[in-house]
């Protein structure tokens, strides 16, 4: 466990190995293998850690690294506190789930990658493997981070590889754009984030997640009002909404599927997405100490998971409708801590990671298959020609629909569980939902694999150039297509891993009700509580149903499922005129959901409008208002200076002028009478002594 | 008629001016020179006279200084004007310009 901090750390090396050197050096074969040595390695020291952890008395380990930012002398709520923060990593129940679940999954996506990237040239398949192991190792620095502060490196960082990935064909300007689009909603929900972070320092002298739990306990809980923790955890939570795309966030991920299809399986459905909701868990003592706060979070994870599913219904693209369950299933996530939950929450995260990683490498594997056709409307019958892919996806689905034995059953199906004892509103909009989850993943299921085959047709005599077909080429159009086939193995077996994950990863949580333990929440239990709390408290004290009426629900929400099933079932598979009849017979209703509630319109009629119509205003202000001022300034420097010139030219030099002329005119008379001639001036000294001589007579004589 | 000193006087007044306007119509240097001789004399015949009249012998030391200073100024002037003449062949005064800007 004293290796921890090595977790985050190769990841990082190997990211640095290959934007350093192997951009320009590396072979395909030597990047992919640096990239996945490095994820195996770090999958490798977490197990090892993780079951260390497991056989621990205590379960939590912290590693201070090193120091960060020395202790500072900052004014807090109560007194001067010192503002400092260590590179720590601390491994705890939580932590220590959600590193098995970045490396094991990340591996398996660093794999898959090997293959499904193969089409690219070499400079951009180091590219994309950089930044993967670069994302790893934000990633695991954020769960892995014992305060706000590395939790914030991390968060930033995944942000920033997540803008990487999505906008990585960024010649392609839908690309880049979506890229954009992510960063900047990201930004706003950051925002927050930061702001929380620091009302959190102010509030109680520290940034560690520990000490911040342990001095949060000692408050009282701010019942029906809206205190400082309460703003704090709105703070936190709009960071959260920022990054697990929830409402009025969510417009960036549906976009984020621009990016290669393993990014989205790594980042946007496993991984980076999640970790609002890992980030909301950490902070579970605050958050339960402002249950007004709590209700909201609920509240916000519920319309989001009901919203997001009825646009998924209509989807055609089939990685734009896993957006849109992925996003649905964030609001799940979002709604198990709202109502207290947090051990479901995080369940239902771990769960969602494997199914949701199978389900986008599954859809990545058609899109592959189908030369990077992403309509489902041009695929079908491809269970024909992708047996592995589709039983795989399968599993998938019957796992986020919620069959039991599948893993998403036993975790979704405690967090409506959670919810019916605390809320039964939001308990109907998560049984709606999971109905509609079920119909959707049925419906890209048989619209993908079932049915007749509309794509289009292949090895027509016109390119039957097979022959000559140049591997590691320049893309993919450089291929001649020879029709939908299975994967290659590389990117089948990471399927029938997480296949099998998807399959038993539900089983450490059994409920009580089926007879199981729920190994799991007691787990992730000590990561929820602050220590004092946890040793006095004991057992929960908590509303319990019979563990027939849990039974009952369940049932209701497996039938909910396959009800869901069987009605995509009927309009896409038996009937599939049916499914246009009624597109067209709620044409409105069709339009809105197709249209994404037109929200991404209205973000543009207000907020990107808005901005840029002040930026426009601000830079008129600008050309005409500040520049105005300098310009004029310039413009009355220069009358000045023209005025001055003018005086100067004409009074001052005139002046001068003058004089000299005077002098001049004057030096004629003058120059006239120094003749240069002895005699003359002698002529004029006998008259000047005859002058003198007179004028003495005439006084001495006569005056 | 007995000769008085008011005789030697106008003499003497008579030879100045000739010497004067010697100087200053005259265009040959030597004329000019002899001119301020004459000048020197006229001068000489009135230090003369009165040294007599006044029966007072500093006018004849007078005389004596006045001969030597004349003698030392024509042998300077006449040395002057015999290097002028070889740079100018001309003792014109008019021509004497060289010094003037």
């Amino acid at each position: 466990m004293e290796l921890i901090w090595l977790i985050p750390l190769l990841p990082g090396i190997g990211a640095a190995l290959n934007g350093v050197f192997g951009v320009r050096y590396f072979s395909k074969q030597t990047a992919a293998a640096v990239a996945c040595a490095a994820m195996g390695g770090a999958l490798l020291l977490s197990i090892v850690a993780f079951v260390e952890l497991l056989g621990a008395e205590h379960r939590e380990h912290l590693v201070e690294l090193a120091q960060w930012i020395p202790p500072i002398a900052l004014e807090t709520a109560s007194g001067i506190g010192a503002f400092e923060a260590p590179w720590a990593f601390r491994l705890d129940p939580l932590s220590g789930m959600m590193i098995l679940v970045v490396t094991g999954i990340g591996s398996l996506i660093h794999v898959y990658s090997v293959a499904y990237m193969d089409h690219e040239p070499r400079g951009g398949y180091v590219r994309f493997f950089c930044y993967l192991n670069l994302f790893c190792f934000f990633m695991l620095t954020l769960v892995l981070g014992s305060n706000l502060l590395v939790m914030f490196v991390g968060w930033e960082g995944v942000g920033l590889c997540s803008y990487l990935l999505i906008g990585f064909w960024y010649h392609k300007k839908s690309a880049s754009d979506a890229g954009k689009k992510a960063f900047v909603v990201n930004r706003i929900g950051d925002f927050g984030f930061i702001l929380g972070i620091f009302l959190v320092f102010f509030t109680f002298g520290t940034l560690d997640f520990r000490a911040v739990a342990e001095a949060a306990a000692g408050m009282p809980v701010e019942e029906g009002t809206f205190g400082v923790i309460s703003l704090i955890c709105l703070l936190l939570f709009i960071g959260a909404v920022g990054k697990s795309a929830q409402i009025p966030l969510y417009v960036w991920l549906p976009d984020a599927m621009e990016g290669p299809t393993p990014v989205s399986a790594l980042i946007h459905a496993a991984t980076m997405v999640t970790a609002g909701v890992y980030m909301v868990g950490r902070n579970a003592v605050l958050f339960t100490h402002a249950p007004e706060m709590m209700l909201i979070v609920a509240v916000i994870g519920a319309l989001t998971a009901l919203m997001a599913a009825t646009i998924g219904l209509v989807q055609t693209d089939i990685k734009r409708v896993l957006a849109y369950s992925t996003v649905s299933q964030l609001g799940y996530m979002f709604l198990a801590t709202g109502v207290g939950a947090f051990a479901a929450g995080a369940f239902h995260l771990m769960t969602h990671a494997f199914f949701k990683a199978l389900l986008f490498l599954g859809s990545g594997s058609v899109i592959h298959a189908m030369n990077e056709e992403q309509d489902m409307r041009k695929m079908g019958n491809m269970k024909a020609y992708m047996p592995v892919t589709f039983a795989t996806m399968g599993i998938g689905t019957l796992a986020i629909a919620g069959i039991p034995p599948f893993s998403g059953f036993f975790s979704k199906d405690e967090i409506l569980y959670r919810t019916f004892l605390d809320n039964t509103w939001l308990w109907g909009l998560a049984v709606v939902t999971a109905g509609m989850t079920a119909f959707y993943m049925a419906r890209l299921m048989f619209m993908t694999f079932y049915g007749e085959y509309r794509g289009p047709s292949w090895g027509a005599a016109g390119h039957a150039d097979g022959g000559q077909e140049a591997h590691g080429g320049q893309g993919a159009h450089a291929h001649a297509w020879h029709g939908p086939h299975e994967s290659p193995r590389l990117m089948t077996a990471p399927l029938q891993a997480l296949a099998a994950g998807a399959v038993i990863a539900g089983f450490i949580g059994v409920p009580a009700a089926l007879g199981g333990g729920n190994r799991i929440e007691h787990f992730l239990e000590p990561s929820f509580v602050a220590e004092a709390a946890h040793a006095e408290e004991g057992g929960h004290e908590e509303a319990h149903l019979s563990h027939a009426a849990e039974l009952g629900l369940m049932g209701l929400s497996v039938l909910i499922a396959l009800g869901g099933i069987a009605l995509a079932h009927r309009l896409y598979v038996r009937r599939p005129d049916e499914s246009e009849r009624l597109a067209a017979d709620f044409a409105g209703a069709h339009r809105v959901l197709t249209n994404k509630y037109y929200v991404d319109e209205l973000y543009d009629a207000t907020a990107v409008k808005g901005t840029m119509s002040s930026a426009r205003g601000l830079w008129t202000v600008d050309r005409n208002v500040v520049d105005g001022a300098v310009n004029g300034t310039g413009w009355l420097t220069r009358a000045s200076a023209w005025v001055s010139d003018v005086v100067d030219k004409y009074v001052v030099d005139g002046l001068v002028n003058l004089v000299g002329r005077i002098c001049t005119e004057g030096s004629y008379a003058f120059r006239r009478a120094q003749t240069g001639l002895i005699q003359n001036y002698a002529v004029a000294t006998l008259f000047g002594v005859f002058a003198f001589v007179t004028f003495y007579i005439a006084v001495r004589y006569f005056g | 008629m007995e000769i008085t000193s008011a005789h030697y006087t106008v003499l003497s007044a008579a030879l100045f001016s000739i010497g004067v306007i010697g100087v200053l119509v005259r265009r040959n240097v030597i004329i000019i020179f002899m001119a301020i001789e004459l000048m020197l004399n006229a001068v000489n015949i009135n230090l003369v006279a009165h040294a007599r009249y006044l029966e007072n012998l500093i006018g004849q030391v007078f005389v004596v200084f006045v001969i030597a200073v004349a003698a030392a100024e024509a042998a300077v002037g006449l040395g002057i004007l015999l290097a002028f003449f070889r740079n100018k062949e001309t003792v014109n005064i008019d021509e004497m310009n060289i010094m003037r800007w």
